[in-house]
């Protein structure tokens, strides 16, 4: 199937089609397809005119994006020194094991990715971790699978 | 919105003391401030927002004002508020639920009795001890309404400014005031100002001023906070730095993991641009700048000022060699300068209250050698294994034993202080006998740490110093850039070495090998990510030798954090039985009956903790 181009359009259009946006466009375009698919980075090499290794050299190097699609859940678990002394590695370990994949990883079925991120300055209400635009503050290991499953029911309540 | 003058100032001040404060004069005998920031919202300040605006309804009250800011600074609170009452000094609740509100209302609102419970007292050491600069707004402004900012006395500094210096004297007093970059480095930033201007003038060139507000420091949220809580004063630290360079056009580096600061910073310079504030004729003037946000998408380095830079352009974050500044070539070759969010934050206040004023802070001697002390204040976020987390501004000199045990209440838990740990991953950690050191730019890299932009995080015994060096190191390893080989390699090689130690297989030799590659990664990196790489090992090494030996040598991790050096059991004596770790455990390692202690089978056992963190008689222990 292929993708549908209209929003590209968009964005590139918000943006002015400025070149040095190039990173703005792509979280954008991140956002709104949840990954950067091939086709839609083919076309936007050739609308803003920057060579496609560029573009790929910019993917590959910011944390943000993602050449490979990503759950609809993503979970993100803060890596901060605040939430590293407060046991945030444990909490890692039981979430891998709830979802039965490893870190960076996205299940079969696209429901959870789970991920790290270097530091969402809660450090005060350490340890801490977001899934999609929720923050779980004062977490511990034993959450975890209350937790998950919360987010697993309203998967099963999607349409 | 009209754009306004320099005169219309003092009638938006005049104005929104009226109708958005509570004076004795104004439409509101109370205002209730909820404190939005991102922590406050994650504690759960949106259904205090709701509980009020409910409440406030039903009963009809008319004459108090709801609101919403940012922080108030004190994390481990949240949610909290703030009221204030026909101008008397404002009263703090922390800690609320929606039942407090009720309470709150019924008693303070209508009662006129402050609710004693609930109350967070003005004159409690972590408040007495800060003097507010960066964060002199924090909690009593709506930041997402410029005129309240204007009522605070805003935009008076540019004014000011305007009307009566030159660009050069403006120089002169941020020269003069000894401010230093807040970002880390600690240059003067009257100098960098200076040399920016010089730089476009010989060249003839378009000059740039840059925020640096890619806070990527694991542990510190200083910049987040004073964007959400007063964007204003970062705004208008720029537009008076940029008239001071002769800089047209201003660039505001913000990373996407603060969502909520971006959104208020976007409000900002909206509500900027409306009033003439921003973009042409400022203030009715001939000057014109504006400015422009960029998000950073996820990389660390890119805090560093080539890099950053790089990243403005649309490229990959790659640091180059500074050999030629970027003051002088920087965003597209052309004279730029990069001040952080805390810096730009402090230039009003400067220019208002005049640098004798803000040299009176802090330590040193500024007069002669701007390099020659420390002045003002510093943001700290103080977090880890203390009572009172938070952010927190002292002044220079203050020392960390008062940080730690004032402010931060001392260590929570009943515990044992072991380790501050200063300058996220470029710093280093101090000991409990460094505690009397003075929290300035020199003091701190003397003792093998460094300021940095201001993340403080306390470690307690439990605190692993080999396992907190690995993080740092495992950190900086992933946020290498990879272009310079010192510092991609030795990162690796450290890693490994690490990761050896903490698995108990670390060998003789490891520590001199470790040294040794922090001495090269030192002199030959090509940028400061590099170079300062090592200090969180060296540091350690220097003050925790015996934790690392016990490590290689013993086998042990006395902090019981590694976790093939340890194994967990129950305290026969302390378990009660209550089955609920059993229960609990992921793997089924923990039997026993009813009412008898239990026991662990330390062969399946995986360490996981979950047992560690659900039993309440503290019987599960490691050793």
């Amino acid at each position: 199937m292929a993708i549908d181009l209209t929003p590209l359009n968009q964005i590139i259009e918000k943006w002015h089609n400025r070149k040095d946006f190039l990173i703005e466009i792509l979280q954008d375009i991140q956002d709104k397809y949840n990954y950067l698919p091939a086709d839609v980075l083919m076309e936007l090499s050739k609308i803003i005119d920057i060579p496609l290794n560029q573009i790929y050299e910019v993917a590959t190097y910011y944390k943000t994006f993602s050449l490979q699609p990503k759950g609809k859940h993503q979970i993100n678990v803060c890596q901060g020194t605040a939430c590293h002394i407060q046991g945030v590695t444990v909490i890692l370990k039981a979430l891998e094991r709830e979802l039965n994949i490893k870190v960076g990883e996205t299940d079969k079925n696209l429901d959870f990715t789970l991920d790290t991120v270097r530091c969402i300055g809660c450090c005060g209400l350490a340890p801490v971790l977001t899934i999609g635009e929720d923050v779980h503050a004062k977490f511990n290991p034993s959450q975890v699978p209350r937790t998950i499953e919360k987010y697993r029911k309203m998967l099963r309540k999607r349409p | 919105m009209q754009k306004i003058n320099i005169e219309d100032l003092a009638e938006i001040k005049e104005k929104t003391r009226e109708t958005h404060f509570s004076t004795h004069d104004g439409l509101y005998r109370a205002r209730v401030i909820v404190h939005m920031g991102t922590c406050g919202v994650s504690a759960g300040a949106e259904k205090i927002l709701n509980a009020f605006q409910e409440t406030i309804k039903e009963k009809n009250i008319k004459d108090v004002l709801l609101t919403t800011s940012g922080c108030a600074g004190f994390c481990c609170r949240e949610p909290m508020i703030t009221i204030e009452n026909n101008g008397s000094p404002p009263v703090r609740y922390g800690d609320l639920t929606r039942k407090n509100v009720q309470q709150i209302i019924k008693e303070h609102l209508l009662g006129g009795h402050v609710v004693q419970d609930l109350l967070i007292p003005e004159d409690i050491p972590f408040f007495q001890r800060q003097v507010l600069i960066a964060c002199r707004n924090r909690g009593l402004i709506d930041p997402e309404k410029i005129d309240e900012y204007i009522a605070k006395d805003g935009y008076t500094a540019l004014a000011k400014v305007l009307t009566s210096m030159k660009p050069r004297d403006v120089i002169k007093e941020i020269t003069a005031s000894g401010l230093r970059g807040r970002g880390g480095g600690g240059f003067p930033a009257g100098v960098k100002w200076e040399t920016c201007r010089k730089a476009g003038e010989e060249r003839n060139e378009e000059k740039y001023v840059i925020c640096n507000a890619d806070e990527g420091d694991p542990g510190a949220f200083m910049d987040r906070n004073i964007i959400e809580s007063d964007p204003h004063s970062v705004i208008e630290g720029m537009i008076i730095g940029a008239y001071a360079i002769g800089s047209r056009q201003g660039y505001i580096y913000i990373r996407k993991e603060y969502p909520l600061a971006l959104k208020i910073l976007n409000t900002a310079l909206e509500q900027a641009r409306n009033y003439g504030l921003l973009s042409k004729n400022i203030l009715g003037s001939k000057f014109d700048f504006d400015i422009e946000v960029h998000r950073g998408a996820g990389a660390f380095v890119c805090g560093e000022s080539t890099a950053l830079m790089a990243s403005l352009e649309g490229k990959a974050g790659i640091p180059r060699a500074k050999y030629i500044h970027t003051v002088e070539y920087g965003l597209w070759n052309k004279p730029s300068c990069l001040n952080n969010v805390e810096t730009w934050a402090n230039v009003p206040v400067i220019i208002n209250k005049t640098s004798k004023w803000y040299t009176q802070i802090g330590t040193g001697d500024v007069s002669e050698n701007p390099w020659g002390g420390s002045k003002g204040t510093k943001v700290f976020s103080l977090a880890g294994k203390v009572k009172n987390t938070g952010l927190i501004e002292v002044p220079m000199g203050i020392t960390l034993k008062e940080i730690i045990y004032d402010i931060g209440g001392g260590i929570k838990d009943g515990k044992k202080f072991k380790c501050v740990q200063t300058g996220g991953p470029s710093g280093g950690v101090l000991p409990e006998k460094l505690l009397d050191l003075p929290v300035d730019f020199d003091s701190l890299t003397e003792a093998g740490s460094m300021m940095g932009s201001g993340g403080m995080i306390v470690g307690d015994e439990e605190t692993c110093m080999v396992d907190m060096a690995k993080y740092f190191i495992s950190f900086l390893q992933e946020e290498s850039c990879g272009k310079c080989i010192p510092c991609r390699e030795g990162l690796r090689c450290m890693l490994a070495i690490l990761e050896n130690i903490t698995q108990g297989k670390g060998e003789e030799g490891d520590i001199d090998a470790l040294k040794d590659l922090s001495r090269v990664m030192k002199q030959s990196s090509l940028c400061a990510l590099g170079q300062s790489a090592p200090n969180p090992v060296l540091s350690s090494l220097n003050y925790f030798l015996d934790e690392y030996e016990k490590h290689i040598f013993e086998k042990k991790c006395p902090a019981g954090v590694c976790t093939a050096l340890y194994e967990m059991y129950i305290d026969p004596e302390l378990c009660t039985g209550c089955m609920v770790c059993a229960r609990n455990c992921p793997v089924g390692a923990i039997s026993g009956s009813k009412q008898k202690p239990h026991v662990i089978d330390t062969s399946q056992c995986i360490k996981c903790d979950v047992c560690y963190s659900l039993c309440k008689f503290n019987a599960i222990k490691k050793r």
